[in-house]
């Protein structure tokens, strides 16, 4: 039997050639849809598909007016600018904070250390639900008074977020040998020290695996946003469930803002791919 | 292997004049260490939490949102880093064997914190408010779970959040299998482009993911050209155009916000199963080969035995997901035609009908249902303890 080989030597499949192509069509044509919708006007958008546009371009309306409506018109740039703001501190700050327990718990002994760990991989599955009544009587008017701003956004991310980052950095670090902390303690080094110089530096790739998560997370999130945002300071994704709550008018408009809402998360996903893998890989599971 | 090398430091690093810095020579209590320690944290937890707050109750002090978005970052990350330096100076001033017994929980504090204030404590005070009245301003014994379970709609998405999770995690994960198979065998350019195309819906957040979708199941009178894919395909075969999302018939409506879901989620599976497919060692697949096994046997007799434990990986993940689904069913149905589901049911008692009591029961109910799975997640941490 010969069968045709691939240039590294495999057999060539023709099989799982046709059976990958057509997935890779079927996965791919949702988002194509919203692509091609969102340029075309609004009479054409409501009559034919948008297929039809893709086979008869030149008879097809198209425009950009529907990005400039939603962007001025439905005030998707305030959102844009509010999702960047909500998004960026609540990936940053919990990592500090998640990396020096993840050391004490990788290259320290101490009592109850076994406790306190499970205590982590536990709360990762607990639904994050739970915190919203409790969270809003602290934030909201009985407690602080500042529901509604960034702060309880970002507060509540790095919560919620925070067991997760230690666990994917704790699994990262105790990877990393564990001669060159001793080494560095015998050359009397404080753990403070041997945090900063050494271990720091070198889980900067499970550092950044947790932030392309967390940062997809967050900017993804619609529950947390809804709750603790007011209208000034909400996302970008609310305003697009609140435009996908206004039935009929404005439906032109609709697959331009999710467009705009997905263009920084896809740009972050093609850009730091590699690393968001890894971050999944090393078992993150969030709740 | 590497117990060569600290050996040889281990003999360079002790010269006769250590210097007193060392860690096991800090004996003495240093009082000064202590006070400016303590002074340290507690102006840089004063400065934060003024700084935080104004950034709630003065946002027009900081002119621009991006600014008070920059000063978060710094304030967050730079607050934390002198937080962490005052903390070390404070337990280096302690007396060396308390210092060596406290550092550890210096360490551990600040991040437990967060988890303890957002996870821990809400956990409790969310299963306190369960036996509350709707503003948790009185106790009213087990009312909240007796209206709960004596409502329809509870039972019904009850009964969805089941369907749900029978068929999205196992969907996803024999999804994933198959593509991670499939691609793994074609040529190193198809299987990267393949994978990134499939992997791609992962970047994108279920509200938008509805968006897309409402669009493939869109509706137009009959007569009129289909808007929608789905209709298109449909009065294509000959059928009359549909309201899919209003179709009760076998659950269809909730089958088609799972599609959603299935769409979402098959990268993810796919990534990690093919990862593990990778690792399968070449000679088990080679000797099976020998021994003259078709490849159909070598599938489910050799690689499935030896990625079993990435295929519960990525079951329980998608479970957990599934579990909480709140996003799709919301911004789509919002429950009706019988496609609630508990998190959703939940957000509408608590955001819309303002039912604190009963919010938090159903929340309840979606804790006692996680408890097997933290269960789980333990046990599977311990194994893999074990086994590092």
């Amino acid at each position: 039997m010969s069968r045709r080989l691939m240039k590294d030597g495999r057999p060539l499949s023709p099989f799982s050639i046709v059976v990958m192509t057509l997935l890779v069509i079927l996965w791919s044509i949702p988002t194509l849809g919203l692509l091609v919708t969102s340029f075309r006007s609004r009479d054409d958008a409501a009559t034919s598909g948008w297929w039809s546009a893709l086979f008869n371009p030149f008879a097809t309306d198209w425009t950009t007016s529907n990005y400039s409506g939603v962007w001025t018109g439905q005030d998707f740039s305030t959102g844009f600018i509010n999702s960047i703001v909500v998004a960026i501190p609540a990936t940053i700050i919990p990592i500090m904070f998640a990396a020096f327990a993840a050391y004490a718990f990788t290259f320290m002994d101490f009592p109850f250390k076994e406790f306190f760990f499970l205590l982590i991989i536990a709360v990762m599955v607990v639904p994050i639900q739970v915190a919203f009544q409790p969270m809003l009587d602290i934030l909201g008017p009985r407690g602080l008074g500042i529901s509604g701003s960034y702060i309880g956004v970002w507060l509540l991310h790095t919560g919620f977020g925070m067991p997760l980052c230690i666990y994917v950095l704790r699994n990262y670090m105790s990877t990393l040998p564990t001669s060159v902390v001793e080494s560095a303690k015998i050359d009397g080094a404080t753990h403070f020290q041997t945090f900063w110089k050494l271990v720091a530096p070198m889980s900067i790739p499970a550092i950044a695996a947790f932030a392309t998560l967390q940062f997809l997370w967050v900017w993804n999130d619609l529950l947390v946003a809804k709750l603790f945002l007011n209208s000034a300071n909400t996302t970008v994704i609310v305003k697009l469930q609140q435009l996908l709550g206004t039935q009929g008018q404005g439906q032109e408009l609709l697959t331009a803002g999710a467009f705009i809402s997905i263009v920084i998360p896809m740009l972050v996903f093609v850009l730091l791919q590699r690393f968001m893998v890894r971050g999944m890989t090393s078992g993150a599971v969030k709740g | 292997m590497s117990t060569a090398i600290p050996k040889v430091i281990n003999e360079e690093a002790q010269p006769p004049d250590r210097s007193v810095e060392g860690p096991e020579n800090v004996g003495q209590t240093q009082p000064v260490k202590i006070l400016i320690g303590i002074v340290g944290m507690v102006a840089v937890v004063w400065f934060l939490a003024n700084l935080f707050l104004a950034f709630s109750y003065y946002p027009e002090w900081f002119g621009h949102k991006i600014v008070i978005g920059l000063l978060a970052i710094v304030g967050g990350v730079g607050g934390a880093a002198v937080l962490f330096f005052f903390l070390n100076m404070f337990v280096e001033g302690l007396p060396g064997r308390l210092s060596q017994g406290v550092i550890p929980y210096v360490f551990l504090f600040p991040g437990l914190f967060f988890v303890a204030l957002m996870l821990i404590y809400p956990t409790f005070q969310t299963i306190n408010y369960s036996f509350a009245n709707s503003d948790s301003t009185a106790y009213v014994g087990l009312q909240n779970y007796q209206t709960i379970f004596g409502d329809s709609e509870f039972r019904q998405s009850i009964v969805n959040n089941i369907l749900w999770l029978l068929i999205v995690p196992a969907v996803v994960v024999a999804f994933g299998v198959v593509v991670a198979v499939l691609s793994d065998k074609l040529s190193a350019g198809g299987e990267k482009l393949a994978k990134s195309l499939i992997f791609l819906p992962m970047a994108i957040s279920a509200v938008s993911a509805s968006a897309i979708w409402l669009l493939i199941y869109a509706y137009n009178n009959p007569g009129q050209e289909q808007i929608g894919l789905l209709n298109a395909i449909w009065t294509g075969l000959g059928g009359s155009p549909q309201v899919w999302l209003q179709i009760e018939t076998a659950k269809l409506n909730s089958i088609l916000l799972m599609v959603i879901l299935i769409w979402l989620q098959a990268g993810f599976a796919m990534v990690l199963l093919s990862s593990a497919i990778k690792g399968v060692p070449e000679d088990t697949l080679e000797a099976a080969r020998i021994d003259g096994a078709s490849e159909f046997q070598i599938f489910w007799q050799v690689v499935i035995p030896q990625i079993k434990g990435t295929i519960i990986t990525v079951f329980v993940t998608v479970f957990i997901t599934v579990l909480k689904i709140f996003d799709i069913v919301y911004v789509t149905t919002n429950g009706s035609y019988g496609t609630n589901v508990i998190a959703n049911l939940f957000f509408n008692k608590l955001f819309a009908a303002s039912e604190a009591g009963q919010a938090t029961a159903i929340v309840v109910v979606l804790l006692i249902a996680v408890i097997p799975l933290i269960w789980y997640q333990i046990r599977h941490f311990r194994n893999e303890e074990a086994n590092r």
